[in-house]
């Protein structure tokens, strides 16, 4: 089970492609209210959107996205069954895929 | 013959060795491993600074063409929707920005030839102050803005 849900709809020839991931996204600048500590930077950087391995769109984020970040975008081109995939990637390194086809 | 490959691979750990180096001091730090991250862009504290690193330049010219959509008053500053939609052609990318913010930089978008220019996503103001969006087409840099006013700011300060 992926982190990232999509759902691709087609409409008169426009794709629009709405995901919401799970992630914390904290700048770093944030002080924890028990420890008064910082809470280390910890957002994506980076999201990738392809329609069929071609790339559509690349998002580069701080971490002045809110957590759990929402992303809406839309492309002409695609087809009812084409493959849409989104790729994050952290600044920690860490990444997740998830595709989604057109419907 | 044994020296001279003795030489290349000192030569070598000595090139290694500073790598090591440059990411101990943090002149590189780790998040690099993106190469496409603009470090400078997102770690600007003005937005001419900001759009200088991203852009190029800080000279945007407002456009009226770009629809921003967000609340006119938003009770929580930690999850703001925006949508930023446009009647231009060519836009390459489209940056959304909070003037207030420690870093105003939030997002930018880079479009491939399919996409169109419209993007939608949640971000976080620290206070009231305006949501910028910059749009960068073949013609230059343009931009519009709207204000948001904030009840609680949303960078957990």
């Amino acid at each position: 089970m992926s982190d990232i849900r999509i759902r691709a709809r087609i409409k008169d020839g426009e794709t629009e492609v709405k995901c919401l991931m799970n992630h914390p996204m904290e700048t770093g600048l944030r002080k924890d209210s028990k420890t008064d500590e910082l809470v280390p930077a910890h957002f994506i950087q980076e999201v990738v959107c392809k329609l069929k391995d071609e790339v559509v769109m690349t998002a580069n984020w701080s971490g002045g996205v809110s957590r759990n970040p929402y992303l809406a975008f839309k492309f002409t081109g695609g087809e009812v069954g084409d493959p849409v995939e989104i790729t994050w990637t952290d600044n920690l390194g860490q990444t997740e895929t998830a595709t989604d086809q057109i419907s | 013959m044994i020296d001279a490959k003795r030489r290349i691979l000192l030569k070598g750990s000595i090139a290694a060795g500073s790598v090591g180096v440059a990411v101990g001091a943090g002149i590189l730090s780790p998040s690099l491993v993106l190469a496409n991250w603009n470090e400078a862009a997102f770690s600007a504290k003005s937005l001419p600074d900001a759009l200088s690193s991203l852009m190029g330049s800080d000279a945007t010219e407002t456009n009226d063409a770009i629809k921003i959509k967000a609340p006119d008053i938003a009770e929580n500053g930690a999850v703001v929707p925006v949508t930023v939609e446009m009647d231009l052609d060519g836009v390459k990318s489209i940056a959304i920005v909070a003037s207030e913010n420690q870093t105003p930089l939030i997002a930018s978008f880079d479009l491939g030839e399919s996409a169109m220019p419209f993007v939608s996503t949640r971000i976080k103001m620290a206070r009231t102050s305006d949501v910028v969006a910059v749009v960068q087409t073949g013609d230059g840099l343009f931009s519009n803005a709207k204000e948001v006013k904030v009840t609680i700011g949303g960078c957990g300060g």
